[in-house]
C-alpha cells in the first residue's frame, strides 16, 4: 500500500530539459513543485570535471550516462507480425538517466523547425494536391504555427546560449546564415563556434554548387555567457569529447547548468531522485489525474504523490507508456487506424559518409559537434518535390565533432579491420578524414507505432513499451536523394578518397544512429486525431501536461531539442497565464 | 615451430607490466621524444600477470587473438605487450563482464539481427562460450587450439571467422569475431588506467594527444598544420 503524501501544486515526472524548464516556470508563478527523477542526481561540480570526462571507455563505449536497461527498456520489432524482443542494451538510440536526462550527453545541435514543417500536411496538399500524400503517410499539421512559438524558440536559445549565425532576422535575409530558416526575432546569443578545416572545405564546395552553407547552430557557448537565469556558461574548448559525455567547460548547455542551480536554490522546489514513477492516478469521470505513484528506489517504499498539476516530462517511451498504462486517451490500433496514443512514432533518418584528404591536416581530435557547416537546401519544403516520389528531407552537414581513439578512427573502405595493414592505414588516415551526415525526416506512417508489450516487463512489473518500426519507402527514397546531394558536394571538395553510406533496408537497433525518437503522444487540433491540445494539455485529463518529443506529430529534418525546449516554455506560459486562473480544458474539444 | 616461438602460456610467464606501472604511478608528462612516434619497444618488466577471471586457456586464447589483431611491428608492440589481455581480463571481471545495465529478463529467444543481442549470457559468459567454440572449431580444422596455431594459420582462421566461412556449432563465429575485435580495440585504444594501451603506445601510433584537450587556442593556429603533443593520460594528471 502506497504511503499518501501531502498534495503539492505540481509534480514533474522526469527532470531533464522539459521537467527543469517547467518546474522553473511554475515556481516562478508561485507554485510548490516536486521534481521526481528515477535516476540519480547529477551535479556538475562533482561529476563533470577533468580528468574524469576524458574517459572514452567509460562514457562513450560503456555508456556511463545512459539509461540502465536492467531496470527498464523497450521491446522492438520491424513489422507487426514479428515478435518484439527486448532491447537488452540500448544501441541505435541512447536516452540518458538522472537529473538532466538526455540533455547532458547530447551533441547540442540546436535547430528550429521550418514554418512549413508546422503545417506540413496542408503545405503538401497545397503544393502537390491532397492525393499526392500517400494514404499510409499519417502526417499532421502541428496545432501551433512557427510564428506562435518563435518567441519561445528565442527564449530557449537564450537559456542555452546558442551559438550560430542568423540567416533570417525578422524577414531580412542575412548572408552567411541559413536563408531557409523561419524569421527570427533576434540574433543567436553567441557567435558561431569556430569552423573546422573539413567543414570549411565543405562550405566552399557547397557554395560552388549554388547551395547555401552556414555554420551549424549549437547550444555550446562560443564565448563566456550569462543566461537570463543569471547562470554563467564557459566557452567551448573544442575538446572533442562532447558526445555521450558532459562538458567540463560548462559550455555545452544542459539542464544541470542552465536551470537546475536556480531550482536547487528555490524553496518552492523539491527534487526527489531515485523516485521511479510507476503510474498516474487517473479519475476518468472527473477528467483529471489526481497524482502519481512512485517507488523510492533507495528503500523500495511506494508513495502516492497527489498533485494539482501533473507534468509528464520523461523521454518519448516513458511518456507514452504512462498514458497507455493509465488508460488516458485511446490506444492506437494499426489494424483499424483508430486511436491516438502510440501513433505517429518518428525517428531520424540519418545517413552519412567520410572523405579523406591526403594533403590536409584535420587534427581530428580537436573538435566540437558545432564545428560544422550545414546546408538546408534539401530540407522540408525548401525544395520542390514534384516528380521525386517522396516527401521530406533533411539538412546535410560536414562535422568536426572530435575523434576519440576507440570510436573515432576512419579508414577508407576496403582497409582490413585488423593486422599490420589496418594499423598502417589507421595511423595514416586518422589525421586526414572528415565526416558527413544527412539528418533526414521521418514522416509518420500508419505501420510505425508504440503499444504495450504482451510479454516483457520492467523492474516495477509494468509492461514495456513495444516499438514497431521500420523505414518506409518514402523515407528511404528521401535518404537516397540526400546522400546523392551529399555525394555531389563531397566530389566538389576533391578528396583523395571518399565514401557514402546508404541506410540498410531494415531499421536495426544496433549500431548507434540517433536518439531522436519522436511521437506517441502527439499534439493536434482535433481531439480525435491527437493526444494533446495545442498547449500540450491532455484532451482527457485537463491537469495533465505532456512535454518532450513525444508530442511531435512527425519528425522533421532537424535535431528535436530546440523545438522540445520551445514547446516547454510555450506550455508553461499557457499554464501560468491561463490555466491557473481557470483550471480546465484550454481548448474546447 | 609455432609452438616454440609462441609459447602457449607466454602471457602467464610475464608479458610485462611496465606500461601499466608507469601509467598508474605517473604524474609526469610523457617525454618529449613522444612527439615523433618511436620505434616500438617491448616492455622489459617480467613480473607475472595476475588474472582476475580469465582461465589460463582463455588468457592464452585472448593473447593469440590480441597479437593477431594487433601484431608487433614498427607502429606498436603486440596486443598482449600493450596490455590488451590484462584489459580484457579486468573488463570481464568487472561490472561490464557481469552484464551491468543489461536487461536480462526472459523469455529468451532467437531474434532477427536487427533486434540485437538476445542471449542470456553475460559478456563474461559469452566470451567463455566463444573461446570454447573457437577452440573446438580450431581443433577440428587445424588439429589444435587457436593459440597453438602458427601466425599464418591464426590469421587465416580469424579471416574465416570474420567472413562467416568458419562454422561453429550453435554459436555465431562472425558475431564472436566482432565482439573480440571490439574488446581488443577497446583495450588497445582506451586510457592506460584500464590496463591496455601501455605507455600510451596506441595514442602515439595515432598521434592522439590525450588530455587535457583544451584546444580553443589551437583551432586556428593549427589549421591544416599537424598538431603534435606527447600523449598524456588520466594518470598523468591524477
Amino acid at each position: 500500500m502506497a504511503t499518501r503524501l501531502k498534495e503539492v501544486d505540481a509534480v514533474m515526472v522526469g527532470m531533464g530539459w522539459t521537467g527543469a524548464i517547467m518546474a522553473r516556470e511554475l515556481t516562478k508563478a508561485g507554485l510548490n513543485v516536486v521534481g521526481l527523477e528515477r535516476g540519480q542526481d547529477r551535479n556538475p561540480k562533482e561529476e563533470f570535471g577533468l580528468t574524469t570526462l576524458r574517459d572514452e571507455l567509460r562514457y562513450v563505449t560503456r555508456l556511463e550516462l545512459m539509461q540502465d536497461n536492467s531496470i527498464d527498456t523497450i521491446t522492438f520489432r520491424n513489422e507487426r507480425p514479428e515478435t518484439a524482443l527486448p532491447i537488452r542494451r540500448f544501441g541505435a538510440f541512447l536516452p540518458g538517466e538522472g537529473v538532466g536526462g538526455t540533455g547532458i550527453h547530447w551533441g547540442a545541435l540546436h535547430w528550429r523547425f521550418l514554418p512549413t514543417d508546422f503545417r506540413i500536411r496542408s503545405t503538401l496538399a497545397e503544393k502537390y494536391g491532397a492525393k499526392a500524400i500517400p494514404d499510409d503517410m499519417t502526417i499532421q499539421d502541428w496545432p501551433v504555427s512557427y510564428d506562435e512559438i518563435e518567441p519561445f524558440y528565442d527564449r530557449f536559445d537564450k537559456l542555452c546560449g546558442v551559438s550560430g549565425q542568423a540567416g533570417n532576422l525578422k524577414g531580412n535575409i542575412i548572408p552567411g546564415g541559413n536563408p531557409f530558416e523561419g524569421p527570427r526575432s533576434d540574433h543567436y546569443p553567441n557567435k558561431p563556434v569556430k569552423t573546422g578545416l573539413g567543414p570549411s572545405i565543405f562550405g566552399e564546395a557547397a557554395k560552388s554548387l549554388g547551395y547555401h552553407p552556414f555554420p551549424l547552430p549549437v547550444a555550446t557557448a562560443s564565448a563566456p555567457y550569462v543566461n537570463p537565469e543569471g547562470l554563467t556558461l564557459g566557452a567551448c574548448q573544442y575538446c572533442g569529447h562532447c558526445n555521450r559525455t558532459a562538458c567540463e567547460a560548462n559550455a555545452k548547455a544542459s539542464p544541470n547548468i542552465t536551470v537546475m542551480p536556480v531550482l536547487r536554490a528555490e524553496p518552492k522546489f523539491e527534487l526527489r531522485t531515485r523516485a521511479f514513477v510507476s503510474r498516474l492516478i487517473y479519475d476518468k469521470a472527473a477528467r483529471k489525474v489526481t497524482g502519481v505513484v512512485y517507488t523510492d528506489m533507495r528503500s523500495g517504499e511506494e508513495f502516492e504523490q497527489p498533485a494539482g498539476i501533473v507534468v509528464l516530462s520523461s523521454y518519448v517511451f516513458g511518456n507514452t507508456q504512462q498514458l497507455l498504462l493509465a488508460g488516458i486517451g485511446e490506444p492506437y490500433d494499426p489494424a483499424t487506424g483508430k486511436g491516438v496514443v502510440g501513433k505517429n512514432y518518428g525517428y531520424q533518418f540519418e545517413a552519412g559518409g567520410e572523405a579523406f584528404f591526403e594533403d590536409k591536416w584535420m587534427n581530428p581530435f580537436i573538435g566540437a559537434p558545432g564545428m560544422s557547416v550545414a546546408l538546408d537546401d534539401f530540407n522540408g519544403e525548401n525544395f520542390d518535390h514534384a516528380g521525386l516520389g517522396f516527401f521530406g528531407g533533411g539538412y546535410i552537414a560536414c562535422s568536426n565533432g572530435g575523434a576519440p581513439p576507440i570510436g573515432g578512427r576512419a579508414v577508407p573502405h576496403g582497409t582490413p579491420r585488423w593486422g599490420s595493414e589496418w594499423k598502417r592505414a589507421t595511423a595514416k588516415w586518422y589525421h586526414h578524414a572528415t565526416r558527413f551526415n544527412t539528418q533526414g525526416s521521418v514522416y509518420a506512417n500508419a505501420k510505425n507505432f508504440m503499444d504495450l508489450d504482451p510479454t516483457y516487463k520492467d523492474a516495477l512489473g509494468r509492461p514495456l513499451v513495444r516499438l514497431t518500426y521500420n523505414g518506409t519507402d518514402n523515407d528511404h527514397k528521401m535518404s537516397r536523394y540526400l546522400v546523392g546531394k551529399l555525394k555531389g558536394v563531397i566530389k566538389a571538395m576533391n578528396p583523395t578518397h571518399y565514401e557514402v553510406h546508404q541506410r540498410p533496408k531494415n531499421f536495426t537497433i544496433v549500431p548507434y544512429q540517433s536518439t531522436h525518437n519522436t511521437g506517441g503522444t502527439m499534439m493536434g487540433a482535433d481531439p480525435k486525431a491527437s493526444v494533446l491540445n495545442r498547449y500540450l494539455q491532455s484532451w482527457d485529463a485537463h491537469n495533465l501536461f505532456v512535454l518532450g518529443a513525444s508530442v511531435f506529430p512527425q519528425q522533421h529534418g532537424y535535431n528535436p531539442t530546440g523545438t522540445v525546449g520551445a514547446l516547454a516554455y510555450w506550455s508553461a506560459q499557457a499554464i501560468t497565464t491561463q490555466y491557473l486562473k481557470s483550471p480546465g480544458p484550454l481548448v474546447q474539444a | 615451430m609455432a609452438d616454440e616461438t609462441l609459447p602457449r602460456r607466454k602471457f602467464l610467464l610475464g608479458a610485462g607490466l611496465a606500461g601499466v606501472a608507469a601509467g598508474l604511478t605517473g604524474g609526469s608528462p610523457a617525454p618529449a621524444e613522444a612527439q615523433t612516434p618511436p620505434a616500438a619497444k617491448p616492455p622489459t618488466n617480467t613480473e607475472p600477470e595476475t588474472l582476475l577471471t580469465l582461465t589460463a586457456t582463455e588468457a592464452a586464447f585472448m593473447s593469440a587473438m590480441a597479437d593477431t589483431i594487433i601484431p608487433a611491428d614498427e607502429l606498436s608492440p603486440s596486443g598482449t605487450d600493450c596490455g590488451v589481455v590484462a584489459f580484457i581480463d579486468r573488463q570481464l571481471a568487472g561490472a561490464y563482464g557481469a552484464g551491468a545495465k543489461m536487461y536480462r529478463s526472459g523469455p529468451y529467444q532467437r531474434g532477427k539481427p536487427e533486434q540485437g543481442y538476445q542471449l542470456a549470457l553475460t559478456p563474461r559468459d559469452y566470451f567463455a562460450a566463444g573461446i570454447a567454440a573457437t577452440n573446438d572449431w580450431s581443433r577440428k580444422t587445424y588439429g589444435k587450439d587457436f593459440d597453438r596455431l602458427s601466425v599464418a594459420d591464426r590469421a587465416t582462421a580469424l579471416k574465416a571467422m570474420e567472413e562467416g566461412k568458419a562454422q561453429f556449432e550453435h554459436f555465431s563465429a562472425t558475431g564472436f569475431f566482432n565482439r573480440v575485435l571490439a574488446i581488443v580495440m577497446e583495450g588497445f585504444f582506451s586510457d592506460p588506467m584500464y590496463g591496455g594501451n601501455r605507455n600510451k603506445v596506441a595514442w602515439q601510433m595515432l598521434g592522439f594527444p590525450g588530455l587535457p584537450a583544451t584546444y580553443a587556442d589551437k583551432v586556428d593556429a593549427y589549421r591544416n598544420k599537424r598538431y603534435v603533443a606527447p600523449p598524456r593520460s588520466i594518470a598523468d594528471f591524477s
